[in-house]
């Protein structure tokens, strides 16, 4: 790592005049710091926001449930339990045990990995990003591969996320990142069914229309079909044409998830 | 009533207090005072040419002490290459040099260009990016094939081509094979790839060099499976310092599987800097840098024949293998595809005709060598596989066609040199039946269909070739070392005994199971015996652990050594009582003169020995404290049988494995849940090279699965629990234990049942694939189901594609900001 | 630079740190805690996991500095003051769940942490806690086995002749 130095606030004041300057946010780091490791961020000043009170845990209302940005994985995954079973078991699955305990859902959010698991939920719920200075609807938050509508030094400090009738993720896991390979959340609504692709798209999450307007009409299985458009992403471990023909085995599975009640699936070993 | 002590009982593991309270002591977990910190700049291109390399900045830095380059070890020795092959045409192997540091060109990534010392490693490390090597670079070759065309850029410009050699075995059967094809009634053809693997101790290498001015001592600490090699190798043909004035220690050793056994670079560096600074200076590999530093294994494209008769009788086999060295030739590389590989391709079977045709080929990536199996995984993943093909084609039940050909009476002279001293294919056969239920297995099918799952079972045979290794033998085939192992059994006044030992426990256990063999011969509490092993100032000439050789050929010098001690003890014992020596017995620690009762404690004689008032010093000498070495006469020959039950996702073509049966040979077992432990062991890696190791480069040779965000660890959910028995058991008939070995099966053993099964389950489902290259992940399976051909057949580069996890997700936030 | 105090195994520590101080390196370097290993540098591998107020957490990926007033345990912190070994460790030499050493300082950590949040979990949920740990030696059979015994529950008995 290149040497930086570390600022802790403890107010979301102070971290925001601290980020006023050349200085980068550190949420829970468990992306971050092995970047900093590989030294491809020379950030000059981090700014922990671990120690800011205001900007954690998870509290339920009439319109909503709100998770504040500080708030780690296995937090979230507790508090959403009974609220949005679908997102908590998302929650509860993202990499793993320790990272869950750090890693939090602003800092993911903020990343906007194209194979991350958080902004599946949130695009997929149609959630509302909270920053320090205003508020922003999923549809418009996620602008591609690691590409968000904050602007520098912007805090995410909640999400608000309505509930839905029912919901479930699904993923395929990359088994050596343990990041998706594609996974699918899925949400019904009383208006209409939401679904969200990650992992699989170069332009990073995304909303499969199509896929949303057959199960707003029928939320069955059966009813995805068809794949998505768009350029997929290709790796080591799975062709564009693999995570194409991923997006609806996922979706599928993701609703009879949603049906069951069961919160969701993770492709496993043995 | 199960054993509790001594040969046959599982004894709790002594070493496993210290490890698990936290008190190991690993190389990195030794500072030496004063010392300093090297961090090496490695090349990021495969193949470049070094124009010149300005350290004036990195110099100039904060702590740093002194920047190297090559230019620095011009006049040292490289480091040396152990075997010499000689290829079909009766030449030497074509074996270039392998500097400390790049000279002249870098010849993969990860290739060290310079090295900073520093007075930490931040700042060895900031210094290192200061540092500016004027590269030319020069187009790489990686793909095999590639390498040896004609016109192929080559790797080393002093040699005539890219081939290291083109190695036949049993060239005088090559004609007797071909005509044995042109009369087969059924010949079955199979071209694949065994893929490249990362060895992956959890614990990266680290070395620290030492040196007194003042007595002109040289220390290395070292992550080494083998300190004794590492000292002769490195002090007589790096750097030139007489064993007397050089200690290697590898203390507790994170893990080992083969890529602990070579001489690395860094360690000499350290060495050598330790001595050129007057400082210690100490080297920590990240992750990052052991998957570019490590010796990488496997690595093999091969094409394989098998001819069989009109009642299915193996009658010939024939094999074409292209085998990766990359850059440079690692310690032992080019032992690993020829003479741990073409001996083994018999199998267990009575093939009369064997011809195994093998081009070991110079790339543009990290150099290749010994991985946990090394040569014989690849032997026996190819000929496994070929067998089931065959059954397929033919129509037949692949275990019956494996057993109407299997070797029945012993010893067996194969065609490929090597002599089976004794086995029992049925026997283990028959194990892996009954404990795998294979009875059942139509009923899980019908289970998992019914989950709409399409289930497959595969099963394999393995033979291999471990206690490695008779030293008159191997010199003939070209080893520059001798392979036998020793030991000092050290008994102290008052009886407790001290054992020192050239085999290195990394992981096996040694401290407990060699423990139970000396105390199980002289009838002493296991407490009694303590295990010392890893530092050459204490231990006697070694060899080390690798080779699944450990109480094969240490644990006979450790028995030889014993007897010489009870030999000896019974002369003190029979002075003591006045009795004729020939009388004397030992039981359970106690001398008895037989037909009478006298008798005299263990703890006597070993107190008159050390203080000899009463004591025969006209005929012996005083003190008990003897040394063997022990050569052994052949190699042990563990065998065994393995099923494997997998279920496919129709929809993601996601492999899981359900059950996994292992049932091995391995002779006599000291302690049954070591053996264990060390078959599981196996099976993960061998599963993991099956359906999630790939170590892959693209075309320009980068690497691609450089971390663990991309090379597929399994962990625990890959796995499920293990069925192993070693209840089938023909002890070998040529070492005094009757061990085989047990190491490296699981390893060698799985990989073709897995990809059988897979076989076998797409076919339950009508696709009617032929073979899938490994690792079968998902995509791979999918595209296979699909009508695709995934890789099938196809050398390095192993990926079609330049991304990679790491660097979209590791990467990525740094390109934004 | 920074000044961090915590607990760690119970002692009351401080010192300076920098910014780029990881947690393992306070702990190996600072306070020569060796037991935690550090096997990975893309935070995967688990051999550094440590406890931070109860919690598993990979010492690689946190800064010494935002543990200001932590409580840390580690693999030195986990035996009792008269050198018994805990459960989860006994249950490791009995059931043979190391091989090494090197995985292990992290999967006692890690199974230590999972009978804490799930007294008796089953074998899959026993694997699945384990996802973000790696060993090399075991298969992580008798890793299964040993956390499972940990528990109380029943399990296979080693191998025996």
């Amino acid at each position: 790592m290149y040497a930086f130095d570390i600022e802790r606030p403890t107010s979301l004041a102070d971290a925001k005049a601290l980020l006023a300057g050349e200085a980068q946010a550190l949420g829970g780091g468990q992306t971050l710091i092995p970047t900093l490791k590989q030294r491809l961020a020379d950030p000059g000043t981090l700014v922990c926001l671990s120690g800011i009170a205001e900007m954690k845990g998870v509290t339920s209302g009439p319109d909503g449930v709100a998770i504040g940005g500080g708030t780690t994985h296995a937090e979230a995954a507790e508090g959403l339990k009974d609220a949005i079973p679908g997102l908590a078991y998302l929650a509860s699955r993202i990499g793993d045990p320790a990272v869950r305990n750090r890693g939090t859902i602003g800092g993911s959010l903020a990343n906007d990995d194209p194979s991350a698991c958080w902004p599946a939920g949130a695009l997929g719920l149609g959630a509302t990003i909270v920053t320090d200075a205003r508020e922003i609807a999923a549809d418009d938050f996620f602008q591609g591969m690691f590409t968000t509508a904050l602007e520098d030094g912007e805090i995410v400090t909640a999400v608000r996320f309505p509930v839905p009738e029912a919901s479930a993720y699904s993923k395929m896991i990359q088994p050596a990142s343990r990041f998706p390979l594609v996974a699918a959340f899925v949400a019904r609504f009383p208006d209409g069914v939401r679904v969200a692709i990650t992992g699989a798209s170069e332009d990073g999450v995304f909303r499969w229309r199509e896929a949303e307007g057959a199960l707003s009409a029928d939320f069955s299985p059966e009813v995805v079909t068809g794949q998505p458009e768009g350029p997929m992403i290709a790796d080591l471990h799975g062709t564009a044409d693999y995570r194409r023909h991923l997006c609806a085995v996922m979706t599928r599975r993701a609703v009879r998830a949603a049906l069951d009640g069961t919160g969701g699936l993770s492709s496993a070993g043995a | 009533m199960p054993k509790d002590t001594g040969i046959g009982a599982s004894t709790k593991r002594r070493e496993d207090v210290r490890f698990l309270t936290g008190k190991g002591r690993y190389t990195d977990d030794i500072d030496v005072r004063g010392q300093a910190h090297v961090v090496f700049l490695r090349s990021d291109v495969a193949h470049a040419r070094i124009g010149g390399i300005d350290t004036s900045e990195a110099e100039a830095m904060p702590g740093v002490i002194r920047v190297f380059t090559g230019r620095d070890f011009e006049g040292v020795g490289g480091l040396p290459c152990g075997w010499q092959i000689t290829d079909r045409h009766g030449q030497p192997m074509q074996e270039p040099a392998h500097p400390v540091l790049a000279q002249g060109k870098v010849r993969h990534v990860g290739d060290p260009i310079a090295a900073v010392v520093a007075e930490t490693r931040q700042q060895a490390r900031d210094a290192a990016e200061a540092i500016m090597p004027d590269l030319e670079e020069l187009p790489a070759v990686i793909d095999m094939k590639a390498a040896l065309a004609e016109d192929a850029p080559k790797v080393h410009d002093d040699l005539t081509s890219n081939l290291c050699y083109d190695w036949g075995f049993v060239e005088e059967n090559k004609a007797a094979t071909d005509e044995a094809f042109a009369e087969a009634a059924h010949v079955t053809t199979l071209e694949l790839v065994n893929n490249r693997l990362i060895a992956n101790p959890m614990e990266p290498r680290v070395a620290v060099g030492d040196f007194n001015a003042a007595t002109g001592d040289h220390t290395l600490y070292t992550t080494s499976q083998n300190p004794h090699v590492i000292r002769l190798l490195m002090g007589a043909f790096v750097l030139g310092i007489p064993e007397h004035k050089l200690r290697v220690v590898a203390p507790d050793v994170g893990g080992g599987f083969g890529t602990k056994i070579f001489h690395y670079a860094e360690e000499a560096f350290c060495t050598f800097a330790a001595k050129a600074l007057g400082r210690p200076v100490k080297w920590t590999s990240s992750r990052s840098e052991a998957f570019m530093s490590d010796a990488h294994g496997r690595d093999h494209v091969t094409k394989i024949e098998l001819a069989l008769d009109a009642q299915n009788n193996f009658t010939a086999l024939r094999t074409e293998t292209y085998a990766n060295m990359g850059a440079y030739l690692s310690t032992f590389a080019p032992s690993v595809p020829t003479w741990l590989h073409g001996t083994l391709m018999a199998g267990n079977y009575r093939t009369p005709l064997v011809y195994v045709n093998v081009k070991a080929v110079f790339t543009n990536t990290v150099p290749v060598d010994a991985y946990r199996g090394a040569g014989r995984p690849e032997a026996t993943f190819q000929l496994e596989r070929v067998i089931d093909l065959a059954a397929r084609e033919l129509g037949v039940d692949p275990i019956a066609l494996r057993r109407q050909n299997f070797i029945t009476e012993f010893p067996y002279q194969t065609p490929v040199a090597v002599e089976y001293d004794t086995g029992d294919y049925e026997g283990t056969m028959k194990v892996l039946e009954e404990k795998a239920d294979l009875a059942g297995f139509a009923a899980r099918r019908k289970e998992s269909e019914a989950k709409g799952k399409m289930r497959g079972l595969g099963v394999n045979c393995y033979i291999e070739a471990c206690g490695i290794a008779p030293s008159k033998l191997v010199g003939q085939l070209g080893a520059r070392a001798g392979l036998y192992e020793s030991a000092t059994v050290r008994v102290n006044a008052t009886g407790g005994i001290t054992v020192m030992t050239g085999s290195h426990s990394h992981g096996q256990g040694h401290e407990t199971s060699f423990a139970q063999v000396v105390a199980d011969m002289i009838g002493l509490p296991e407490d009694m015996v303590e295990i010392e092993h890893g530092d050459t100032a204490n231990t006697p000439m070694g060899m080390g652990t690798y080779g699944s050789r450990s109480l094969a050929v240490g644990g006979s010098a450790m028995v030889r050594a014993t007897e010489k001690i009870v030999a000896k003890a019974k002369k003190i014992a029979a002075h003591l009582m006045e009795a004729s020596e020939g009388d004397i017995e030992l039981k359970d620690g106690t001398f008895t003169v037989a037909g009478t009762d006298k008798e005299v404690a263990w703890g006597d004689v070993t107190l008159a020995a050390y203080v000899p008032h009463n004591y025969p010093l006209e005929e012996i000498e005083p003190g008990l404290e003897e040394t063997a070495f022990y050569d052994p006469n052949n190699f042990t020959y563990p065998a065994g049988a393995y099923a494997c039950e997998v279920e496919v996702d129709p929809e993601t073509g996601q492999v899981t494995v359900e059950r996994f049966t292992a049932a091995d040979d391995f002779g006599n077992v000291v302690n049954p849940m070591i053996v264990e432990g060390q078959v599981h062991g196996g099976l993960a890696q061998g599963i993991g090279q099956a359906l999630l190791e790939s170590c892959a480069y693209d075309e320009e040779g980068q690497l691609l699965s450089a971390s663990y965000m991309d090379y597929a660890m399994p962990r625990a959910h890959d796995l499920p629990m293990f069925t192993v028995d070693s209840s089938s058991r023909t002890p070998c008939t040529h070492n005094p234990l009757g061990v085989k070995g047990c190491g490296e099966a699981g390893a060698i053993g799985s990989p073709p049942s897995v990809v059988n099964a897979v076989i076998d389950a797409l076919h339950s489902g009508g696709h009617r694939v032929g073979h899938i290259d490994m690792p079968l992940t998902p995509a791979r399976v999918w595209a296979a189901m699909n009508g695709a051909v995934p890789n099938m057949g196809a050398a390095q580069p192993a990926a079609r594609t330049d991304a990679t996890t790491e660097a979209r997700s590791v990467g990525g936030p740094a390109t934004r900001t | 630079m920074p000044q961090v105090s915590m607990t760690v195994n119970g002692r009351a520590v401080s010192g300076e740190v920098e910014g780029r101080t990881l947690l393992v390196e306070f702990l190996r370097e600072g306070l020569r805690l060796t037991g935690t290993h550090v096997g990975c540098d893309t935070s995967q591998c688990g051999a550094c996991a440590v406890h931070v107020d109860g919690k598993l957490v990979k010492a690689c990926t946190a800064f010494a500095a935002e543990l200001d007033g932590a409580e840390v345990t580690t693999i030195e912190g986990m035996a009792g003051a008269d050198g018994s070994l805990s459960a989860v460790q006994q249950a490791f030499q009995d059931y043979h769940g190391l091989q090494c050493g090197f995985c292990t300082p992290g999967m006692v950590m890690a199974g230590a942490a999972l009978l804490e949040e799930n007294p008796r979990p089953s074998e899959a949920d026993v694997r699945q806690y384990l996802e973000g740990n790696i060993c090399r030696c075991t298969g992580y059979h008798n890793i299964v086995k040993a956390i499972m015994a940990a528990s109380g529950q029943e399990v296979e008995p080693v191998a025996a002749e």
